[in-house]
């Protein structure tokens, strides 16, 4: 199923509508065909599969899909770099050039829909009481995704480890100019020093998990309006 | 005293206040609104100000009337209309005194604008309740119509003056289309429009606050683009003062009628007055909270609720509308002291407690002591992420509106209201243009404000020293680090009462990005010291090669070669500069002629400069000289070494392809600068947000430019590659015809062979850099090409122990498979090289990087 019959499914679903059973397993067949994460996104808590008839609020997929589309200046269906750089606030946000990388992996240069919403999912909130799924894969919004999102920010060579110099660019993006070098060297130091724990002068994805076990991070790493 | 016949100076009376002092601190605070925000806010704004303040006043105004039927209290003649009165009057937040403690407290911008506005339409709610109040409670008998007409009246002045606002501002942009040649009256435009909507706005009894605001924030958008820059400045400054002074005037009546006038205290009104103040109010934003929340993209937190609540001073305006109750009015002096009482109360005790209290509610929320650096550095990056995110998926609902009318705007209101040619006025923008340039230029010499670290800065970083850091230093570096990271969401320039508006931070930012993204762009450019330097006097290699190959030349050729070691330790080191010298040239040339943005070029490459002259101070003293003089700095450079007379043919010649493999390596250098120039200028324009066509057309021919400058690089890293191996291969040649002449030994192919093996397995690496970059971006690029089978035959220790016993003539053929297995390398690597510019331009730079690695 190609992505524009999707979003045009979901744009024909426009917010709340009723679908009955059937419709909900061909909607369901749709979408899981091609990315099911993008109706957990879509879905919250409306669809009870349970009840005969099924609400859908497919807002959350439908505002995404305009602002995608107000995003995307000359309607070419995907998403480039520049479009990213365009939004005024994430170009005065010291850490938009990397939130935007981590929208293109690997060298990409376009970013479709699709895509671009299952990025945005791993922001949703947790849900409070989850189904009890015994083999359901992990969710994309679970804690540790959140972490690899804010663990790739930093990973720059993608060699799964912050080295000092990683650490002390993002450092030095974050902070104001008064801060000389030096002190942002040493605290990168001690930030390494910190949390290191095999000695390898760099900080893995396991310890970058260690470091922010007591942060809530399911809070901090999550959008509201995208529940 | 003489001059005022002994008279209390104290003399504020309706006319004075209304007419002069309130206007200039409204028409401020609606000028430098921020507009985005305020509109993005608008529901929550308009929700606290008319719902906020109408809980307020008639809450403290029904309480009071209730304590007033305690017979103790003694005050049983103020009847319900005057409690009401003066509850309006009481529940007045004051801008002035709320911001400023704002600014002190460092806040979220919501929060910010939210108090704001509702500091700023209370006003003009307040000041329609108040004469509707004051209406009321001079009639003895109040009709429920009076009541239902007084609601209404309630609207239509406010709508009322929000057309009025807008009609005047409309005709002031429109006016300063037209004052190109006047200059000097643009200013007085705005003012005077302004005040004419004030004052015909009272005179239709609109809301005339709600008038001038509306005007200012209309204008504003229109006016700033077409009056000059320096009209611009002169109205900014002069707002801000003009209200600066008002407000000082307000306080100080409010000062002197503290003292002077005749005061009614009251123990009983006065303390529930306060009492009733401060519940009613944390009680409004507690309630309002709950229920603006759940249509708020951010909700309120508790803490904002509570400095939101708390931070309800009272002000001049309270004063004033209590100062100016009619004398005839019963109990006037009651009313003014109780808000007296209030105001100082509220502005020194809770004014001066709020920030310690709202520190305790940080503290305890997130309790400092206890967390590591790493959780600090974290969570404020995942803070701006998220507020990123959240950017980037557009907080939801607004869009709509803005969209709309942003189309309008394109479509209509700029073509009528905004002069269409306007030379001077872009000034406005160019200047701002101009300004980043320079800050940027800076930014390249000295690091005024330092990007990310560059390459250089860190490779010269010793190893880490596993130092122990003392607790102290810890705390002072959390200390540090919370005080200078950039809070989130502090972004665009809020209202500040008594500056400017400023955006420092902003540019900050902007700045930091465009040099990281020029660093990371030249990131061949930083090679320009250590990597160049690696690959030309290779100290391990290519430094005792060197010699060698000298020493065989000079041999055949029957010469001396006693003095060689003297002339290739003066030759190596002072390569670097005069080539160097020579480099800029090229650089020079490649600079396309072109627009504006050129002089900036200019100076960079002058502050680019700076370095490489410091590397010719260390590189030799005698050189340093030389680069003064940079048109003559090659020749000049040349004769310390022709003193020695050792420079055959053959080594100059030696010498020229040296210099000529250095002039490849400085163009690509300089192609590479240019390019990441080009994307700077490209960054920087687009960024500078103008959607103008102009600039687009800019944009576009800058990319069509930079597309050539890639190609260019294509070409030379081509080049470049070639020589590189040409290099030792004519070393060879020549070795090879003069073996015809003499009669070589075997002693002297061997050297030629190990270099032509030494220079086949950098080929070889060079090529394996490629094709793993090539594997790593895409697997396609390789598809159809297979490397020479010479490729993966590589035992180099044993190959030379075999060259040592082979005879004469099989070392010959050895020469000759040698060359000819480079050659097909180099065929091989060429192909490569085609197949990543064709399919992804865009890892050239990393091609770059690798021949540097290989090399």
């Amino acid at each position: 199923m190609e992505t524009d019959q999707c979003t045009l499914y979901y744009k024909s679903k426009t917010v709340n509508s009723a679908l009955s059973r059937t419709e909900w397993i061909q909607l369901k067949e749709v979408l899981s065909f091609h990315d099911w994460k993008l109706v957990t996104l879509a879905l919250p808590k409306s669809c009870h599969l349970s009840s005969h008839q099924i609400t859908v609020s497919s807002s959350h997929i439908c505002r995404l899909y305009d602002r995608f589309h107000a995003l995307d200046k000359d309607d070419k269906g995907s998403l480039n770099r520049s479009d990213f750089q365009n939004i005024s606030e994430l170009a005065v946000n010291p850490l938009g050039d990397r939130i935007i990388n981590a929208f293109f992996p690997d060298g990409m240069d376009l970013i479709d829909f699709n895509s671009f919403v299952r990025i945005l999912a791993r922001f949703r909130p947790v849900d409070q009481n989850p189904k009890k799924e015994p083999n359901a894969p992990e969710p994309i919004n679970s804690r540790v995704n959140k972490l690899k999102f804010a663990f790739q920010l930093y990973d720059q060579d993608k060699d799964g480890k912050i080295s000092k110099s990683e650490l002390l660019q993002v450092l030095r993006m974050m902070v104001g100019v008064q801060v000389t070098e030096e002190q942002l060297e040493s605290i990168t130091d001690r930030t390494i020093q910190e949390a290191d724990l095999d000695g390898d002068d760099a900080i893995s994805f396991e310890e970058f998990k260690k470091s922010l076990d007591k942060v809530d991070i399911e809070h901090k790493m999550s959008i509201r309006f995208l529940r | 005293m003489y001059s005022v016949h002994e008279e209390s100076p104290a003399v504020l009376t309706t006319d004075v206040f209304f007419l002069y002092l309130l206007p200039p601190i409204v028409l401020d605070a609606g000028y430098f609104m921020p507009t985005r925000l305020f509109f993005e806010n608008c529901g929550t704004v308009l929700w606290f100000s008319v719902v906020g303040t109408l809980w307020n006043s008639i809450g403290i105004g029904i309480s009071l009337f209730g304590i007033c039927q305690i017979e103790a209290f003694g005050i049983q003649d103020i009847n319900l209309q005057e409690n009401l009165l003066f509850g309006t009057i009481i529940s007045t937040v004051d801008p002035v005194a709320v911001l400023a403690v704002f600014e002190e407290i460092n806040i979220n911008e919501q929060l910010y604008i939210v108090v704001f506005g509702e500091s700023l339409y209370n006003d003009a709610i307040t000041v329609a309740l108040y004469s509707l109040f004051k209406y009321i409670s001079q009639m003895d008998q109040v009709d429920s119509i009076d009541i239902f007409l007084g609601t209404a009246d309630f609207f239509v002045v406010g709508f009322g003056g929000i057309m009025f606002g807008l009609l005047f501002g409309f005709v002031a942009a429109f006016t300063t289309r037209f004052t190109a040649n006047t200059r000097e009256l643009e200013p007085v435009f705005v003012f005077m429009y302004s005040y004419l909507a004030y004052l015909l706005a009272e005179l239709f009894s609109l809301s005339s606050i709600m008038a001038i605001v509306t005007c200012a924030l209309t204008m504003k958008y229109y006016v700033e683009e077409n009056v000059s820059q320096r009209s611009c400045t002169t109205i900014r400054h002069f707002l801000k003062m003009w209200s600066s002074v008002s407000e000082t005037l307000i306080f100080f009546f409010l000062g002197v009628t503290t003292v002077t006038s005749k005061h009614e205290w009251n123990w009983a009104y006065i303390g529930f007055t306060l009492i009733f103040c401060i519940v009613w109010r944390g009680l409004g934003v507690l309630v309002l909270a709950q229920i603006i929340n759940n249509f708020r993209t951010i909700p309120f937190t508790f803490k904002d609720q509570f400095s939101m609540a708390y931070g309800g001073l009272r002000g001049a305006i309270c004063f004033s509308l209590a100062f100016l109750l009619p004398d005839t009015f019963p109990r006037r002096n009651l009313f003014t002291t109780a808000a007296v009482a209030v105001i100082i109360f509220t502005v020194f005790i809770q004014g001066i407690t709020i920030r310690p209290l709202i520190d305790y509610l940080n503290v305890r929320r997130t309790n400092r002591k206890l967390m590591t650096i790493n959780v600090e550095i974290h969570s404020r990056a995942m803070e701006h992420t998220i507020a990123g995110i959240e950017d980037l998926c557009g907080q939801w609902s607004h869009y709509y509106w803005k969209d709309k009318f942003k189309k309008i705007n394109d479509r209509f209101l700029r073509k009528v209201l905004i002069k269409d040619n306007r030379p001077q006025s872009s000034i406005v923008s160019l200047y701002k243009k101009l300004e980043l340039q320079n800050a940027l230029v800076l930014l390249d010499s000295n690091g005024g404000i330092s990007g990310a670290p560059s390459l250089t800065s860190l490779q010269e970083q010793k190893p880490t020293k596993r130092e122990t850091f003392l607790p102290e230093e810890v705390w002072s570096m959390q200390e540090l680090l919370s005080k200078n990271m950039y809070k989130i969401r502090e972004r665009t320039l809020t209202y500040t009462r008594h500056s400017l508006p400023n955006e420092t931070r902003t540019k900050e930012i902007l700045l930091r990005r465009h040099s990281t993204i020029r660093k990371s762009m030249r990131k061949a450019g930083t090679w320009q010291t250590p990597a160049a330097a690696k690959y030309y006097s290779l100290p391990p290699t290519v430094q005792n090669l060197q010699p060698r190959l000298r020493l065989r030349k000079y041999s055949l050729t029957g010469d001396d070669d006693g003095d060689d070691d003297i002339a290739s330790e003066i030759n190596f080191p002072p390569a670097r500069p005069r080539l160097q010298l020579r480099a800029k040239e090229p650089r020079r040339a490649l600079q396309p002629p072109r627009n504006k943005l050129e002089t900036v070029n200019e100076v960079r490459t002058d502050s680019r400069r700076t370095p490489m002259v410091d590397y010719e101070n260390r590189g030799g003293s005698a050189m340093s000289e030389n680069s003064k003089g940079r048109g003559t700095g090659t020749k000049r450079a040349l004769t310390p070494m022709r003193q020695f007379g050792l420079f055959n043919e053959q080594g100059l010649k030696n010498k020229e392809k040296e210099d000529q493999m250095e002039m490849e390596e400085f163009r690509q250098e300089a192609l590479l600068a240019a390019i990441s120039e080009k994307d700077a200028n490209i960054a920087l324009l687009e960024l500078s947000s103008s959607k103008k066509k102009k600039t687009q057309d800019e944009v576009t021919s800058l990319k069509r430019e930079k597309d050539r400058l890639v190609q260019q690089l294509k070409q030379q890293t081509q080049n470049r590659m070639k020589l590189m191996a040409d290099n030792y291969e004519d070393d060879h040649l020549k070795s090879h015809s003069d073996q015809t002449n003499h009669k070589p030994s075997p002693d002297q192919i061997i050297p030629p062979l190990l270099d032509l093996n030494q220079n086949r397995s950098k080929l070889k690496l060079y090529i394996g850099h490629l094709t793993a970059l090539c594997q790593d971006r895409d697997p396609k690029i390789l598809q159809g090409i297979a490397p020479p089978t010479s490729y993966h035959h590589d035992d180099r220790a044993a190959w030379e122990e075999e060259l040592q016993k082979m005879s004469l003539e099989q070392l010959e053929a050895e020469l000759e498979k040698c060359e000819k297995e480079s050659a097909e390398l180099q065929e091989y690597a060429n192909t490569v090289l085609q197949q990543i510019a064709d399919h992804c331009p865009d890892i050239l730079e990393q091609v770059v990087n690798a021949l540097e690695e290989s090399s």
